[in-house]
């Protein structure tokens, strides 16, 4: 059983759904104990990283999230939700993160060029840095759907895919059980699909 | 890099897709999920989905469907018609919608796009125009393109893209219908003053039409139809295998 960890942000339908469509069980929640007592944990996330940060503090379930990675059970972080493992964020301020992947949030408009839209949204191709137990399903060159403003940066040992944006994007990040993807595997079709299988079967 | 886009737009009414003809293995060419899944398969990038019934009960009807598309359909969803207030957001964002497209709602009410913005997000919120050349100027037109509402359509969408609408649907009625090509004159002029993404909509007839669309205006993000596909004019995996053959960065499924 997979927790999506509901504390307020976003709606988890899609998330819910396509874990469905796949076979996998899986509950939203904001329980800790419901938490505790799945297998994995799915931490979706839209929206800002303040607002988000700051929730999942006010609802205890940050400690819960940290405690329960570091025992070791499989954490995947969806955008926002991969943007907050990470140590600090630096979206209109300065913000701490959970701190489980070393590493900070940042504009992407510090590292594309100029002539380049923000957000980076559409499809854009994968480009494997490291192999990944989540990449058991895709291919290098597969394509998922991005929605961002800002990107993990300083966390090149734990990056294991990017997308190119006018400038190589962290696309997924992975330390141990800890995984984080930038875009939507819930809405990047049968890849982004594939991808959750890999996670569900970890 | 980031592909260029292909969207077929669905219109809804009562629960059923408007317009559709047969397709080859699609038992039900009229039900809003077999055909969302069906272009979804064949590669398209996102769908549209846009309520055109009137009634409080057609919207209750099409919430209904709406979350059935979300449960079977894994790409990005922009639903559209009807949206005047955050309420009618949080009903279809609740649904599945990951996008949200307003027209007449925010020339009622301007502040609409900023609202929904603040809460949503700018990527939520679609600002979607309908515009006519009306002597010498482009103009917005309000109640699907029957009323002129005066608003120059530069100044209109430049004000919508900094209250943060996060994308343009730029529809162009004096090519839709006409299936001679997008207006790339109209696309030029709203590309050269947002830096939002442009989706491109009205007028396209053939496969042709898109690739002059990518080739004349690099900015443009999208091509957005609907009859040319649901009249399988254009099949939607033969115009992405083809734009790609030209250079033209694309998605390819399957």
């Amino acid at each position: 059983m997979i927790a999506i960890v509901d504390y307020g942000v976003g709606n988890l339908f899609s998330i819910a759904s396509s874990l469905k469509k796949i076979g996998v069980d899986a509950i939203c929640t904001g329980d800790a104990d419901t938490i505790r007592a799945c297998d994995k944990i799915l931490l979706p996330g839209v929206g800002a990283f303040r607002d988000a940060a700051a929730k999942l503090a006010a609802s205890g379930l940050d400690t819960v999230i940290k405690e329960e990675a570091r025992s070791g059970k499989p954490l995947l972080g969806i955008c926002l939700g991969m943007q907050l493992l990470f140590d600090k964020s630096y979206e209109y301020g300065e913000y701490a993160g959970l701190g489980l992947i070393p590493g900070e949030v940042r504009p992407i408009a510090e590292v594309i060029p100029r002539d380049l839209k923000i957000p980076h949204i559409g499809w854009n191709a994968l480009s494997f840095k490291k192999p990944s137990p989540l990449f058991k399903y895709i291919k290098e060159g597969d394509f998922v759907y991005f929605v961002h403003s800002f990107f993990g940066a300083r966390c090149e040992e734990f990056v294991t895919s990017v997308a190119e944006y006018g400038a190589p994007l962290t696309a997924s990040v992975e330390r141990g059980n800890v995984f984080g993807c930038q875009f939507h595997p819930e809405k990047s079709g049968d890849v982004g699909l594939a991808m959750l299988r890999a996670f569900a079967e970890l | 890099m980031i592909t260029k886009r292909i969207i077929p737009c669905l219109d809804v009414k009562n629960g059923r897709v408007v317009k559709g003809v047969n397709f080859e293995g699609l038992s039900d060419v009229s039900s809003p999920v077999e055909l969302g899944k069906y272009y979804s398969d064949a590669g398209a990038d996102e769908l549209v989905f846009y309520d055109i019934t009137a009634s409080s009960e057609g919207r209750t009807i099409f919430t209904d469907i709406l979350r059935e598309v979300a449960r079977n359909v894994f790409i990005p969803l922009t639903v559209g018609g009807g949206i005047n207030t955050l309420e009618d957001f949080d009903r279809v964002l609740k649904c599945g919608a990951d996008k949200v497209s307003v027209n007449s709602g925010a020339i009622r009410n301007p502040s609409l796009i900023e609202d929904a913005a603040k809460r949503y997000g700018d990527q939520c919120v679609v600002l979607s125009c309908d515009v006519k050349r009306v002597g010498g100027e482009f103009r917005v037109f309000a109640k699907g393109g029957r009323e002129d509402t005066g608003l120059n359509a530069l100044e209109w969408i430049r004000r919508g893209a900094s209250s943060g609408a996060g994308e343009i649907v730029l529809n162009s009625i004096d090519t839709d219908g006409v299936k001679r090509g997008f207006d790339i004159e109209m696309l030029r002029a709203v590309c050269d003053i947002v830096k939002v993404p442009v989706i491109a909509s009205g007028g396209a007839g053939c496969m042709e039409d898109f690739l002059t669309l990518f080739r004349e205006l690099p900015l443009v993000d999208a091509g957005l139809a609907a009859s040319i596909f649901h009249f399988g004019e254009v099949r939607i995996d033969e115009l992405k295998r083809m734009l790609k053959k030209n250079g033209i960065p694309m998605r390819i499924v399957n």
